[in-house]
């Protein structure tokens, strides 16, 4: 079943385009990541989902019903997180989960306690006096302890320490093996490679790809090191090329027989040809996109 | 329910201050009158020479050596402005606030429809309207016995009652504004409240801009019409309900669907 499924989903606010033309599809139990720089289109698509904003054209579906209809029974059964988390001045962390817990006719309780317990979090604080990756860990715990089938995540580990992020994508990991769907927004594309089974890049408005993140690792783009060359060298469809002690690097998008042959007339000691790190291949997505 | 009482609680500090400086300010005017008392023939007589000046204010026709006339002009003055501000601060701070503070990413996003956030956010508006208003109520007619005046309790009755709806048309109004802006707007609601009183001002002046009266919610707090009288100004009161009434409307048609960025 398709947990989140847009087609020619668009957002334009006013003349300016927030995002054109989203296909997406998610299914159950997917740990989807959505990729893309600043500004890209991640958080206009992520409120679009949630209901925040409302659609210029297309279509937009959750849990297969239509957001702008079936918004508050889709709602019941998501957990958000904003990129950034602001709660009400002057609360408590145990006051504001209970707030959140409450509004959804929810005893959540026992979960919140776990959680805050897990990123030792005090209950008894006051929102206001959290730092900013505390008050995070507040945000995170309001999207987590009601149990839902699907979480929507904005950025979700900006302002966490590297412990705090491992111990959360650990609890998203737990809550997706029992069968909940993951969709988190990042540019962090170590992340995402790491814990995400399917991901989609997003910029401009426009999806450029969505696949497996297995999948988006076989482009046909390898990482090209040559070492002991002494001069600086001109190669087509190289990219990101690096010169240094005698070291080039680049990554390489054409015909293997072009490159042998290139490389035939060229004096070097060394030569490692790889596939690139899965952060290197989206950013050469966004390059192609510039491109 | 829940979120009713969230917003009854966020706001009690500021209702309390408001409440204790209104109650305070009236009971003060209260309590000097039996030391004003003395004096009051001949300041009646002052305002009465006054011209123009009095009848702005409506003192052309209260009796200031009577209590009632006393406390009529005192209290439009005082709750007239103070209890109008409370209402307008609180109306416009309702829906906007969250958006200037980043809280409707939350509240909007938990599955509570909007017209149930609207309807709860207004009905905590006009709690804090009433309870604004009871308190003063109290707080007057204690100081009244302090002092061992008698008044005419249907008379300040009304002129209370007068206020307190005068109160919920510009919480209506400007809540219906909040649902436009997406900053806090005080300006705005102070602005609205400031030029609704000088409206009443000007009202009083002219026989040409009398018609402001029934623009301006203050038009049924008239302290004259109420003391003399004992009525309320209907046609002024209708058109203040079509305003109250506009308020709302607005603010359901915009905010059910407005774009949370």
């Amino acid at each position: 079943m398709n947990i989140i499924e847009t087609k020619g989903l668009t957002k334009y606010y006013g003349r300016s385009k927030g995002i054109e033309n989203v296909d997406l599809t998610v299914q159950e139990g997917d740990f989807f990541g959505f990729i893309g720089p600043n500004g890209a289109g991640k958080s206009t698509t992520i409120r679009l989902l949630l209901g925040l904003i409302t659609k210029t054209l297309g279509r937009a579906e959750v849990f297969g019903k239509d957001i702008e209809k079936y918004k508050t029974e889709i709602l019941s059964d998501v957990g958000y997180l904003p990129a950034e988390s602001s709660f009400y001045s002057g609360m408590k962390v145990k006051q504001m989960l209970d707030f959140c817990a409450k509004m959804r006719k929810m005893d959540c309780s026992a979960q919140a306690s776990e959680l805050c317990k897990r990123f030792e979090l005090d209950m008894n604080k006051r929102i206001d006096q959290l730092s900013l990756g505390n008050r995070k860990k507040v945000g995170i715990v309001c999207a987590l302890q009601h149990d839902p089938r699907l979480y929507i995540l904005d950025e979700p580990t900006s302002g966490l320490d590297p412990l705090m992020q491992r111990m959360f994508y650990e609890i998203l990991q737990e809550k997706n093996e029992k069968g909940a769907t993951v969709f988190l927004s990042s540019h962090i594309l170590s992340e995402v490679s790491r814990y995400c089974k399917n991901a989609a890049v997003i910029r401009n408005g426009s999806i450029l790809v969505s696949d497996s993140i297995e999948k988006l690792g076989h482009t046909g783009v390898k990482r090209v090191t040559l070492r002991g060359v002494k001069e600086q060298l001109s190669i087509d469809n190289a990219k990101d090329m690096k010169y240094e002690n005698d070291t080039l690097n680049f990554l390489y998008g054409g015909e293997a027989k072009e490159l042998l042959s290139k490389l035939n007339s060229v004096s070097f000691e060394d030569i490692n040809i790889t596939d690139p790190e899965l952060d290197e291949i989206f950013m050469h997505y966004y390059a192609k996109e510039e491109n | 329910m829940i979120l009713y009482l969230h917003e009854l609680k966020r706001n009690k500090l500021s209702l309390i201050i408001w409440a204790s400086v209104i109650s305070f300010m009236l009971a003060v005017c209260v309590l000097i009158y039996p030391e004003m008392s003395g004096q009051m023939n001949e300041m009646s007589e002052m305002f009465a020479d006054m011209g123009s000046f009095s009848a702005a204010f409506g003192m052309d026709e209260l009796n200031f050596g009577e209590f009632i006339g006393y406390f009529g002009i005192e209290c439009g003055n005082t709750l007239g402005l103070g209890g109008a501000l409370f209402a307008a601060v609180t109306g416009i701070s309702a829906l906007a606030k969250e958006q200037k503070d980043k809280t409707a990413e939350i509240l909007l996003t938990l599955p509570v429809s909007r017209s149930k956030i609207i309807t709860s956010k207004l009905l905590s508006v006009f709690t804090q309207v009433l309870i604004l208003n009871l308190c003063i109520c109290v707080v007057t007619l204690l100081t009244i016995l302090i002092i061992g005046e008698e008044i005419d309790l249907g008379v300040f009755f009304l002129l209370m009652l007068s206020y307190f709806l005068m109160e919920l048309e510009i919480s209506a109004i400007t809540f219906g504004i909040s649902a436009f802006i997406s900053k806090g707007g005080i300006a705005i609601g102070l602005g609205i409240t400031f030029a609704f009183y000088f409206m009443n001002i000007l009202s009083n002046l002219t026989e040409e801009t009398e018609f402001l009266k029934y623009i301006t919610p203050y038009g049924y707090t008239d302290s004259a019409l109420i003391i003399n009288d004992k009525v309320l100004d209907i046609t002024a009161l209708a058109v203040g309900g079509l305003f109250f009434a506009v308020g709302i409307i607005l603010s359901y048609l915009k905010y059910t669907k407005k774009d949370i960025k």
